[in-house]
């Protein structure tokens, strides 16, 4: 804060104030780090229980009601726990304004984007699409 | 981009040794930072041999007597020298603590001693804490109330209310917590901090304070809070064995519970 410097010590340590938001942000990165503890567990035993199946065995599997909703919640709870985890990490370590938000706008839609890719991709071999 | 060398004229040089007197038995070498605003000069490290023999139990009482009888330029904050008035903070054998009570049997080998973490530095192990202190005025740490004070009486409060504040009302504010935070090495200019939040905590935790919400709602920020990643550092480093990262999570939770 190179222009600051005839401010007074507590009107730089006041800056912009508070932004009254965080909250939100905090509570949904614990609620998807538990939602994930089942559902990551229920995946590895679920792969290491299909290692070696033929591609159909394994499309009928993820066509099976709860395999699909458990699919589905996996990718949800997975790509929110990245946006917010990957924003953190962002806005500790990039310190140049329009880098830090041009970053945590790449995050949020290359995993929105990312999620609904793995959705798409579990409902068309749930819903029996063919292409 | 966060720093991952030291700035050209930040880089430390080896100073001056002062070597121990003839004869002694128990010799201690002290090695501590120096750095001259005036002399253009990049901060060295110098080294000092004292005789343990001859020289109080504490570090602060080897620096007092470096001072004294070696080298009167030595500059660093003391006053109490029992622990309470929180000055002498300063990084010893690695770990931030206040050198009056440090025991020099605690260290192995040489005693280095520099200034705190991640600070201004004014001259040698006096660090600028203009900004940190600036971040305690800004929560407004002083009981805020609504309602009168009974007017033959102070505010009561139950035995049970005042003992919420234990473990906060003895911190001293030598920030050695703070500056022991990586969040706060990187977040400074914005994140508060342990020392400020646990102050903060405080009065939100005082009974007879009735702006705990205007508390809450100032500290609800992504940086100013929530740059605490529970890295625990402050805990291990509180010279005064007080729990901040404790008082930063109660306060997460009060905002959870408040929503």
């Amino acid at each position: 804060m190179m222009a600051s410097r005839m401010r007074s010590p507590l009107g730089r340590a006041i800056g912009l104030g508070s932004a009254k938001e965080g909250v939100d942000h905090w509570w949904a990165q614990r609620i998807t780090a538990i939602a994930l503890v089942p559902l990551s567990l229920w995946f590895v035993a679920s792969v290491i229980g299909l290692a070696g199946a033929d591609i159909e065995t394994v499309q009928n599997w993820v066509g099976l009601p709860l395999p699909a909703i458990l699919l589905v919640l996996l990718i949800i709870a997975t790509f929110y726990h990245a946006a917010l985890g990957l924003q953190v990490v962002i806005e500790d370590y990039i310190h140049t304004e329009l880098a830090r938000l041009g970053l945590v706008v790449a995050v949020r839609l290359l995993s929105f984007g990312f999620a609904v890719a793995g959705i798409f991709a579990v409902l068309s071999i749930a819903l029996g699409s063919t292409s | 981009m966060a720093e991952f060398t030291l700035p050209r004229n930040s880089k430390i040089g080896t100073g001056k040794t002062f070597a121990g007197p003839l004869g002694s038995t128990r010799l201690r070498e002290f090695k501590i930072y120096r750095w001259n605003p005036d002399d253009g000069k990049n901060p060295v490290v110098d080294t000092f041999e004292l005789d343990l023999n001859d020289c109080g139990p504490m570090v602060l009482d080897a620096m007092i007597k470096i001072k004294n009888e070696i080298d009167t330029t030595l500059t660093f904050r003391r006053s109490c020298r029992e622990g309470i008035c929180g000055s002498c903070a300063m990084n010893i054998d690695g770990t931030n603590t206040l050198a009056c009570l440090k025991a020099i049997e605690d260290i192995e080998g040489a005693v280095r001693i520099y200034p705190l973490p991640h600070m201004p530095v004014i001259k040698d192990l006096v660090p600028d804490l203009t900004h940190v202190i600036a971040q305690y005025q800004s929560i407004r740490p002083w009981l805020q109330t609504a309602s009168p004070p009974p007017p033959d009486r102070e505010r009561p409060q139950s035995i049970e209310e005042r003992e919420k504040l234990d473990g906060l009302w003895e911190c001293i504010l030598c920030f050695c917590c703070t500056t022991s935070c990586p969040s706060y090495w990187w977040n400074s200019e914005r994140y508060l901090g342990p020392a400020v939040l646990l102050q903060a905590y405080r009065w939100i935790a005082d009974s007879r304070d009735e702006k705990t919400g205007e508390r809450l709602d100032e500290l609800e920020d992504p940086f100013r809070l929530y740059r605490c990643h529970t890295i625990m550092n402050c805990t291990r480093t509180c010279p005064k064995n007080l729990n901040p990262a404790k008082a930063i999570a109660e306060i997460k939770k009060l905002m959870v519970l408040r929503r």
